[in-house]
């Protein structure tokens, strides 16, 4: 049967994609998570829609699952294979197929990277940006906007998922489909006003398709960029900060970050807040309507701006920051994951000392911190845990504080972000049962078969 | 295995894929291969489960492994500090013990073979190592200043051989005080090192250091980055301490005393950082300050330069076992069209190996009518009007 797949997979992508070694199929098995592995039958590479659809139509009818998988830096194991079957690695399709400068968006193919998109307009069109993860340059758009990321322009612009403007999705059972104004026009500025279909295809986890192509906003570069770091000491007056700070509307991105290390940061709650501007003259304007805005902390000495001399301000200005990925080396063992919670902002304090509770518990090396969604709409609240690969027991610990951080985050009225298998199991558990319902219909309509990512937002 | 305690340390974050400015994916096997077995984390995976007996080493491992051209992007562009610097040490080891469990794939056995019975790469007799020389007059070492050092590519391989009389014409235009020695020399060892085969290095490097005694060398011109390297790096080690200088470090400091042709045809160059020469040992001007000091020539920047070279493929024996070869985009190729994305008429090089891998390139491409791959000295000296040597 294996052979027989390879074989067949070798006709619609090229012999030298696709692999069924003993090699592949060890590394493919697992991320960089906690997650325990799940050995693919054979990974393939193709390097088109055509291929994508041929590989998706042999998976059915071969009843094989089928598993899509982006830079497969999800960290929660969303792109192991479950049942095994096959992994859809997508980064041979990594062009950059489009800029539309004026209405301000780029369509991409389904493997292309943020640091690629990065580099490609800097170079062609200096004046537009996107909106970069904290995830390390490989990663890619498309799988960052499926699970519904964010990055250090979502307070301008919301969720990854909201700078969507349109996809090329194959669908499980092989019909290649788009979504937006792509679907009517040759446009893709938009997803209104049709019904949204893009939805069938974000926060799913690879259950209803695999995204081909795909179509997202870009923003003003601004030539004058600078960043401010508010610190305070009560968790309790978080909220409140930044409610204030975002009301200016000024502000880029804002993401709260709590670590015992250094010890300068130990005990604080910074927020650090990216703003830019065309001219000197407006970035003073608006760094002055941010200070204006919490001046009442600063006057009651309770909270206040942090002096940062340069070369600090250069690394925290820095897209994308390399120190996320140096989290992991914390315990010199090249492992972390995190819980990153969507949740109400008011809940900011209690996300916290749940945090801390949890890492003292669990004995487990942490850094704690959100990114803000919109202008003060919701948070993405991260619990990262870093961990040793080659020590077991540090291994479990961070394992139990993660699912017990999923049950905290749950318990505070949060939703686990890119939930591993076990945490969508904890989200159906408290889910709207008719919600539930709602989403295996659309699942059985779509893929008949079930073959696509199997084991995931399943019940049992 | 040799550095086997940092291998679980590295968290497969995928810096080391790609150039400093993101461009595109920069790591030549995982450029080719695409699979994430054949990026540098993939490897410090996988060597981590062959350890802990979780995969056995047969032919695709070994072929991972050895398809690393060495060119260290990932050194260069690893997020982690300390670590990063132990990532190629890691990989060596890890071929080390390939070696020694007798898992080599067929064309790196071959290679090693050929060195050991030989003394190069290309199975040919030490006592015609001047051969590439002959015709040139060039004096045989004896009190010059430098010992100019062809190594096998620049010895044996045609192109490399024309590359190595150019060098040899422009240092004698130049007035440089050199000499060189006609027999008894092997391979400069690099390759053999950088796969792992560090006694063989040893074996070369001392039977080198030999022949350098006797001639009483002391300064040496290389024509490969990776001589430059190997001589500058292990040779002390072996007892082999020489002052030693890629050719276009001795070159750029001589251009005042060329005499060039009166108005030469405008060209505008793209010039190609060696990984030897520019990552591994941090040169990415001589190259550029000779060819910036050449009339007529305009140097325009690939998107991929200086640090965040795209190597050709060629390093860590690729170039003889060809492991990185096939498909389109081997680095080679990727690196071709790169060069005419930038608008070069001409594609530079310091390297032997870079010349001939990147020359390849060029017709698979059919670049040929549009792009033509020349070394450094090979543009100078066409310049000084003595380019048919």
């Amino acid at each position: 049967m294996t052979s027989d797949l390879i074989a067949r997979l070798g006709k619609i992508v090229g012999p030298r994609f696709v692999s069924g070694e003993a090699e592949e199929r060890y590394l493919y098995s697992m991320d960089q998570g906690t997650m325990p592995p799940a050995v693919p039958d054979a990974v393939v590479m193709p390097a088109d829609t055509e291929e994508v659809r041929q590989v998706v139509a042999l998976a059915n009818e071969l009843k094989v699952p089928v598993v899509p998988m982006g830079a497969g830096l999800v960290l929660s194991g969303l792109t192991r294979a479950l049942k095994g079957g096959i992994i859809v690695d997508m980064k041979r399709m990594n062009h950059i197929i489009e800029v539309n400068p004026k209405s301000r968006y780029v369509v991409v193919e389904g493997g292309a990277s943020q640091g690629m998109l990065q580099a490609y307009l800097k170079k062609h069109h200096p004046d537009l940006k996107h909106s970069m993860p904290d995830a390390p340059p490989i990663a890619t758009l498309a799988g960052n906007v499926c699970i519904h990321g964010s990055g250090h322009l979502s307070v301008l612009g919301g969720s990854h998922s909201d700078m969507l403007t349109g996809m090329e999705v194959v669908l499980p059972t092989g019909e290649v489909v788009r979504t937006g104004s792509c679907s009517v026009s040759d446009g893709w500025f938009a997803r209104s006003p049709l019904p949204d279909l893009s939805g069938l295809f974000m926060g799913w986890s690879g259950t209803t398709g695999i995204v081909t192509k795909l179509g997202i906003k870009l923003f003003p570069k601004y030539r004058h960029n600078d960043v401010l770091v508010f610190v305070a000491e009560d968790a309790d007056l978080m909220p409140e900060i930044i409610y204030r700070l975002t009301s200016t509307q000024v502000a880029e991105d804002m993401t709260p970050w709590m670590t015992p290390k250094p010890d300068w940061a130990r005990g604080f709650l910074h927020i650090n807040i990216a703003y830019g501007a065309h001219t000197k003259k407006e970035l003073i304007f608006k760094r002055n309507l941010l200070q204006a805005s919490v001046r009442e902390y600063a006057d009651q000495k309770i909270a206040g701006f942090l002096p940062l001399p340069p070369p600090q301000k250069g690394r925290f200005l820095k897209i994308p920051s390399p120190d996320l990925a140096r989290f992991a080396d914390l315990r010199k063992g090249g492992g972390f994951e995190y819980v990153g919670a969507i949740m109400a902002i008011e809940k900011f304090a209690d996300a916290y000392r749940a945090g801390l509770e949890i890492a003292e518990k669990y004995q487990v090396s942490y850094s704690l911190g959100a990114r803000i969604i919109g202008a003060g709409h919701c948070m993405m609240f991260f619990f990262a845990y870093a961990f040793n690969r080659a020590d077991a027991e540090d291994v479990r610990r961070a394992s139990d504080a993660l699912e017990a951080t999923n049950t905290a985050a749950l318990e505070m009225g949060g939703i686990p972000w890119k939930a591993e298998e076990p945490a969508q199991k904890q989200i159906i558990e408290k889910m709207d049962p008719e919600t539930f319902a709602l989403m295996e219909k659309i699942r059985s309509i779509l893929d008949p078969n079930g073959i696509m990512n199997p084991g995931n937002w399943e019940k049992k | 295995m040799q550095h086997e305690e940092i291998l679980h340390r590295c968290f497969r974050c995928g810096y080391c894929k790609l150039p400093g400015n993101y461009t595109d994916i920069n790591c030549p096997a995982y450029l080719s291969f695409r699979f994430e077995t054949y990026s540098p984390g993939g490897r410090m995976w996988l060597l981590r489960a062959w350890l802990d007996k979780k995969i056995d080493a047969g032919a695709r491992f070994a072929e991972i492994m050895f398809a690393c051209a060495t060119c260290g992007n990932c050194v260069e562009h690893c997020a982690f500090p300390e670590f990063r610097d132990r990532i190629l040490l890691a990989f060596t080891a890890g071929k080390d013990a390939l070696l020694e469990a007798g898992c080599a794939p067929p064309a790196v056995r071959d290679l090693l073979t050929k060195l050991q019975n030989y003394g190069n790469a290309y199975g040919k007799p030490v006592k015609k190592y001047g051969e590439w020389a002959e015709g040139l007059d060039l004096p045989v070492f004896s009190d010059q200043e430098y010992l100019f050092f062809t190594d096998d590519v620049g010895t044996w391989d045609p192109r490399g051989r024309d590359m190595a009389r150019s060098v040899a014409q422009l240092l004698k235009t130049a007035g440089v005080s050199f000499g060189i020695i006609p027999e008894g020399l092997r391979s400069d060892g690099n390759d053999a090192g950088a796969m792992g085969e560090t006694a063989l290095l040893e074996d070369l490097a001392k039977k080198n250091i030999d022949v350098l005694r006797k001639y009483n060398v002391q300064k040496i011109i290389t024509l490969s980055p990776h001589s430059l390297n190997t001589l500058k790096k292990d040779y002390p080690g072996f007892g082999g301490n020489y002052q030693v200088f890629h050719y276009t470090q001795v070159l750029a400091f001589a251009m005042g005393r060329l005499t060039f042709s009166e108005n030469p045809p405008p060209v505008k160059i793209a010039y190609h950082d060696p990984c030897y020469l520019g990552r591994h040992n941090t040169d990415y001007e001589s190259a550029r300050m000779m060819l910036r000091a050449t009339p007529g020539v305009t140097l325009v920047e690939m998107d991929r330069s200086r640090k965040n070279t795209l190597c050709c493929g060629g390093g860590g024996g690729n170039f003889f076992t060809d492991l990185l070869s096939g498909g389109d985009d081997s680095s080679a190729r990727v690196r071709v069209r790169e060069a005419a994305d930038a608008g070069a008429d001409i594609l530079a090089v310091a390297c032997p190996m870079c010349a001939v891998m990147l020359e390849d390139a060029m017709k698979v491409e059919n670049l040929d009518a549009s792009l033509r791959v020349m070394d450094v000295s090979e543009i100078v000296l066409e310049r000084v009007g003595q380019g048919d040597c």
